[in-house]
């Protein structure tokens, strides 16, 4: 069987005419027929191959699921008993998730559901928004398997007590595991959350997820929002992140990749109401033959905005780094702030880094600036550490682990932090 | 030379100037006072004509010309000068180039010829030695990395080159040391004429002891509360301003 | 300004910086005029047959009509690129006479015999082909429509063994030297418009630096389109022997017409061991109108290769003109120690389209690379910045800075930045930041309190703002070119 009639068969197999999804399935996969997987040709593909990744030894649909034992070995520190959404092989298992906060407060269900009651308007009219950004298949493809996604709302006014962790279980046991997890996040007005991503491999073979978040975020509401990728090198991503701020709002996006064959993440934040504010960081931190891809799209469609974005990468070994940052500034933005940065340091002598920031502005009264690096590790610092008897391995390694604490240090929730220093310093130890 | 009457003026929604009434004749020096956020700068730019203030009420005689009609670069044709509390960096272009300009636009305007090179150079030559400034300091961009001293001579020479009738110097004095601020002081001591006049707006009494007033005023508030001679200013300086905030206030009251 | 440490020849800089300023409030495109010269043209269209006629009518040799028809057959299966931020009808290459040449009684043997209908046009653009008359001191190669029509200094220039002339004299009497470099660095094959230009390519100009000579004088080429219905299509190829020197400046200029003309020309440049090539331009063809009607489509491919080692190549490009530009002018650092710069100030206004930047190529060790881009827009004009930084496998500790500044004035227009950067060794430090502002308020009323209305606020500070790159040009072209940044910005604050 070829790739395409293996995931035709399982759309048919997993679609469902009383889904209250059926019809944005239904198109999803119309578009994906219709567009195909990019070619590197494609201009948002150029560096990153993904074709080859999609074999006719992919196995999709949901099979036996993990133990909670196994799903609770995988918590991350300190958020044990925190509110955790389970997704096994791209399909939100409610029996295995958690809600830790009241349900005044948080709101968690599966995305059929909520396509099925109260929340039905607001599903209908906000999943999908990001197939206007991304008009390639892998986005489309998603869409046709929304059915097993899920659906969180925090409430109006409510700041939860614990992040909600959400982990993606792949299991490749079997051979290459394709996953497609869907996700629909509704902060309302004056509501504060955390949302942290996670992703593990329960198998020794190669998975292959492909996913989209959707978060909206109304008047006055904070979000925080970390991604770790650290699912080991026989793991590809394609996955999009899409913010939007419906009314004025904090948004802040931590997305941190440490291993992957191919990752491509999409983060783009749709600044929709005055005076918003987003926040955008990144840390690439890769060794082997590691491909990791960040594109993100700031998009300024109105007035007294501001943003700001600093990814940094740091390649060892054969692997490459990837950045495409796009700004765009619409005609009645006018007074939007926009800052970008994005800087790289190569480490092993086969390492690339392939940089490509972009501004689109068009309105006049704005302020803004792009920069980027790419070079090698500052040798007067590394000078002036031997000279103070630090070994060459150890000072590269303080160095580098310096280079990465700006990012590091924007994860405002600690025991997400401490996650994340952990496997940067014994990453950073261990290659050096 | 200047006549304000009753001038309001306000920036976005809030009202900063509320009636202020000061007349300055030719040959005078006036000092302007006041506690921080009392209205001084704002009166400098609103006489200057930044568009950001707006004018709310109120005349203002300048020459036997209504000084509010006209666009900025025309007061400043008409013989009224800023000097900037903070002066503006414009990279790239040369002061000289920049004072030439503005020397031959003034002299457009009065219908007098272009002053050539040469002509310009030896004015040039003239005037820097009034402040000290230095050939180099005019070849680089426009204030583009001057020390706060270096901007404020700036200011001066631009003000010798383009001999105002009226010259404001907006907090002149504000993060100089005392041996620039002599230098600077020296400057306006030596243009100081019976034919043109000055506005010194300043929060300190210091600089008053290097240019001598002949009136201070007091600005407290959005408006003129005291007005007296360079003694006004010493007491102040004795006193403070809560002295006249306090009396005002039971004045008011 | 030029920065001299001479303070009077500061001075009279001023002096043509007065001039520049005056100049704003009344101009126009001054160079729009037609000259009724009598012209032999080719047939409407393009076939091969036209590929035959233009070859015949220039006399080539079998091996450059070779050349020509090769190039044809690969752009008759190739398609328009689309990936540029332009948008314009497509062009219908069938409606475009692609040789016209001004009708001469007999070809001049002398600068003597010239026409003077010619020789009057050019001189009216400023240009003299009178040899006594030059006092600056640069040949001159003037190019009306399809054809070389006179250069100068020709002989003097031979005597240091410098060959300046026409490409079609060099095809002729040079073929060895033509034969080894042409499409060397600009391969026909390379894009759509080389292999139209390779195909079509009626004249353009050829210069030859032999081995340690320093050129003795400013080379430049002067383009200009007459005739109606005309798509000009020239070729420079200068080649820098080992250790040689030359600066080379390109001047071009168009009549005032409503319809659109197409331009597409190849420039390559070979700069052999620790050669230096300056090339500079000033491209100042026919805008189109305020509304957006008429003006040159510019579609040009510059290139060139450091060779050898220590060599270098600088391109400094002043663009004011065309309503449409595509232009990429970019160096391929192959020696070891090789430099490359590019210096770009493009300005768009009305509906002027600018898609424009560089390609720096290191594969040499050691090499460098410098890009100063400053773009502006105004009216309703989109001017966009592209570049691209490569820094190969094996080109170690090679270094890049960029530098790209947008500015805008009004809110009608669009400034974009598409930088591309691509490193694949570890060793190399790359830099690249951009900024995108409007002009400030506060500098302007600075200005103003100084007496200058805003206008000329605006023209000071927009000087001010492409200052590092003006500096990069010629002292002549320096002049010219802020008149025409001046000039091209007129109206567009108020």
């Amino acid at each position: 069987m070829d790739v395409k009639t293996i995931l035709q068969d399982t759309f048919t197999a997993s679609s469902s005419a009383h889904s209250g999804l059926s019809a944005f399935q239904q198109e999803s996969w119309t578009n994906f027929s219709n567009w195909g997987l990019p070619a590197l040709k494609h201009e948002e593909w150029r560096y990153t191959r993904i074709r080859n990744l999609f074999t006719d030894k992919l196995i999709a649909g949901q099979h036996q699921l993990p133990t909670k034992e196994t799903i609770s070995s995988y918590m991350l520190p300190g958020l044990e008993s925190s509110n955790s959404i389970i997704f096994v092989n791209g399909y939100f298992v409610p029996e295995l998730s958690h809600i830790q906060d009241d349900e005044s407060s948080l709101i968690i269900k599966s995305l059929d559901t909520a396509s099925k009651d109260e929340d039905a308007p607001f599903v209908k009219q906000n999943l999908g928004h990001s197939a206007r950004y991304h008009t390639d298949g892998i986005n489309a493809l998603n869409g046709a398997f929304a059915a097993g996604g899920v659906y969180m709302r925090v409430k109006k006014g409510k700041s939860l007590t614990a992040p909600v962790a959400i982990y993606h279980f792949s299991d490749s046991s079997n051979g290459l595991r394709f996953s497609q997890p869907r996700v629909l996040v509704n902060i309302e007005a004056g509501a504060q959350a955390t949302v942290v991503e996670h992703y593990i491999n329960l198998g020794s073979g190669d998975t292959l997820t492909n996913e989209v978040l959707e978060i909206c975020t109304s008047q006055d509401a904070v979000l925080y929002y970390i991604k770790i990728q650290d699912e080991g090198n026989a793991s590809s991503h394609t996955g999009t992140t899409h913010i939007r701020q419906l009314a004025k709002s904090l948004t802040h996006a931590v997305t941190i990749t440490l291993s992957g064959k191919v990752v491509r993440n999409n983060l783009n934040m749709v600044m929709e109401a005055e005076h918003g504010e987003s926040h955008m960081y990144g840390l690439y931190l890769l060794e082997g033959e590691t491909l990791a891809d960040n594109h993100t799209i700031v998009d300024n469609a109105m007035p007294h905005c501001y943003s700001n974005e600093l990814y940094k990468g740091i390649m060892d070994g054969h692997s490459t780094g990837v950045f495409n940052g796009k700004i765009f500034v619409r005609k009645d933005a006018q007074k939007t702030n926009a800052y970008q940065s994005n800087k790289n340091i190569l480490i092993g002598s086969n390492s690339a880094a392939n940089t490509k920031p972009q501004l689109e502005i068009f309105a006049d009264d704005v302020k803004c600036s792009h920069g980027c690096t790419i070079g090698k590790l500052d040798e007067d610092a590394l000078f002036y550490l031997r000279a103070r008897g630090i070994s060459i391995e150890n000072a590269q390694a303080l160095l580098l682990h310096a280079f990465a604490m700006d990012i590091l240090d924007q994860i405002k929730d600690e025991h997400v932090r401490a996650f994340a220093d952990q496997l940067i310093s014994k990453r950073l130890l261990f290659t050096i | 030379m200047l006549k304000i009457e009753n001038l309001q003026a306000r920036i976005e929604e809030k009202e900063i100037l509320k009636g202020i009434n000061l007349e300055i004749k030719p040959g005078e020096v006036h000092a302007i006072m006041g506690p921080n956020g009392s209205g001084k700068s704002t009166l400098a730019s609103v006489l200057a004509g930044r568009e950001a203030y707006e004018v709310t009420g109120g005349s203002v005689d300048f020459l036997g010309k209504d000084l509010l009609e006209l666009s900025p670069e025309d007061r400043a044709k008409e013989g009224l000068f800023l000097a900037f509390q903070y002066p503006v960096e414009i990279p790239g272009v040369s002061t000289t180039n920049f004072i030439k300009t503005a020397v031959n636009e003034k002299r457009k305007y009065q219908g007098l010829d272009p002053l050539d090179a040469a002509q310009f150079l030896r004015t040039m030559k003239e005037k820097m030695k009034l402040v000290q400034i230095d050939q180099s300091l005019l070849s680089r961009s426009l204030n583009e990395g001057f020390s706060g001293g270096e901007k404020k001579r700036n200011e001066i020479f631009q003000m010798a080159m383009l001999e105002p009738k009226l010259a404001i110097l907006d907090e002149t004095d504000s993060g100089l040391d005392i041996d620039a601020l002599r230098i600077v002081a020296n400057g306006v001591n030596e243009l100081r004429s019976a034919n043109n006049a000055f506005l010194v707006v300043t929060h300190y009494q210091r600089l008053l002891d290097y240019i001598v007033p002949d009136f201070v005023h007091v600005l407290y508030n959005g408006r003129i509360v005291r007005s007296g001679t360079k003694e006004l200013a010493l007491e102040l300086e004795e006193k403070g301003y809560d002295f006249i905030k306090a009396e005002v206030e039971k004045e008011t009251v | 300004m030029l920065n001299f440490a001479d303070s009077k020849l500061e001075q009279i800089m001023q002096e043509e910086q007065e001039d520049i300023l005056e100049q704003i409030t009344n101009s126009d495109y001054k160079y729009g005029f037609v000259t009724d010269i009598e012209a032999d043209e080719a047939p409407m269209g393009l076939t091969e047959d036209t590929v035959k006629f233009i070859s015949a009518k220039k006399n080539e040799p079998s091996w450059m009509l070779e050349y020509r028809l090769k190039a044809f057959r690969h752009w008759q299966t190739m398609e328009t690129p689309e990936w540029a931020n332009l948008t314009f009808p497509a062009i219908n290459y069938q409606d475009i006479i692609y040789y016209s040449a001004p009708k001469q009684k007999v070809a001049p043997n002398s600068l003597d015999e010239i026409d003077p209908e010619l020789r009057k046009t050019f001189e009216k653009l400023g240009i003299s082909l009178d040899e006594q008359k030059r006092i600056s001191g640069i040949a001159v190669d003037a190019v009306i429509d399809s054809v070389s029509v006179a250069t100068t200094f020709r002989e003097e220039l031979s005597k240091v063994g410098v060959i300046f002339c026409s490409m079609s004299d060099a095809i002729q009497e040079h073929p060895d030297l033509i034969k080894k470099h042409l499409g060397s660095v600009v391969p026909a094959t390379d894009n759509y418009f080389t292999a139209l230009n390779a195909a079509v390519f009626s004249d353009g100009s050829f210069c030859y630096i032999p081995k340690g000579v320093r050129c003795p004088m400013e080379l430049s080429t002067y383009f200009r389109i007459n005739a109606a219905n005309t798509g000009q299509f020239e070729r420079t190829l200068i080649v820098a022997e080992e250790g040689s020197y030359v600066s080379y400046l390109e001047g071009c200029t168009a009549p005032m017409r409503d319809e659109n003309q197409l331009h597409a020309a190849v420039v390559e440049i070979v700069a052999m061991e620790k050669a230096e090539v300056k090339y500079s331009t000033v491209q100042n063809w026919y805008p189109g109108d305020k509304e957006g009607k008429g003006g040159i489509y510019n579609f040009v491919t510059k290139r060139g290769i450091c060779a050898g080692n220590h060599s270098k190549i600088s391109w400094t490009q002043v663009e004011t003109g065309s309503s449409i530009t595509w232009k990429y002018p970019s160096v391929i650092l192959k020696g070891d120690y090789s430099i490359g710069e590019f210096y770009s100030v493009a300005v768009t206004n009305n509906y002027q389209q600018a898609d424009t930047g560089t390609k720096m190529v290191h594969l040499g060790k050691n090499t460098r690379s410098r890009i100063v881009s400053k773009g502006i827009s105004a009216g309703k004009s989109q001017n966009s910045y592209r570049g691209l930084v490569s820094v190969a496998k094996n080109a170690s500790d090679a270094r890049n800075f960029s530098q790209c500044d947008s500015l805008l004035l009004g809110d009608k227009c669009g400034a974009h930045t598409f930088p591309y950067i691509e490193v694949k060794n570890n060793t190399a430090m790359v830099e690249h930041e951009a900024t995108t502002s409007k002009i400030g308020e506060d500098q302007i009323f600075y200005c103003n309190q100084r007496g200058i209305d805003t206008e000329t606020a605006v023209a000071l500070i927009i000087n001010g703002f492409a200052k590092e790159v003006m500096n990069q040009l010629p002292m002549e072209f320096a002049v010219e070119a802020q008149k025409l940044l001046a000039i091209s910005l007129e109206g567009s604050v108020g």
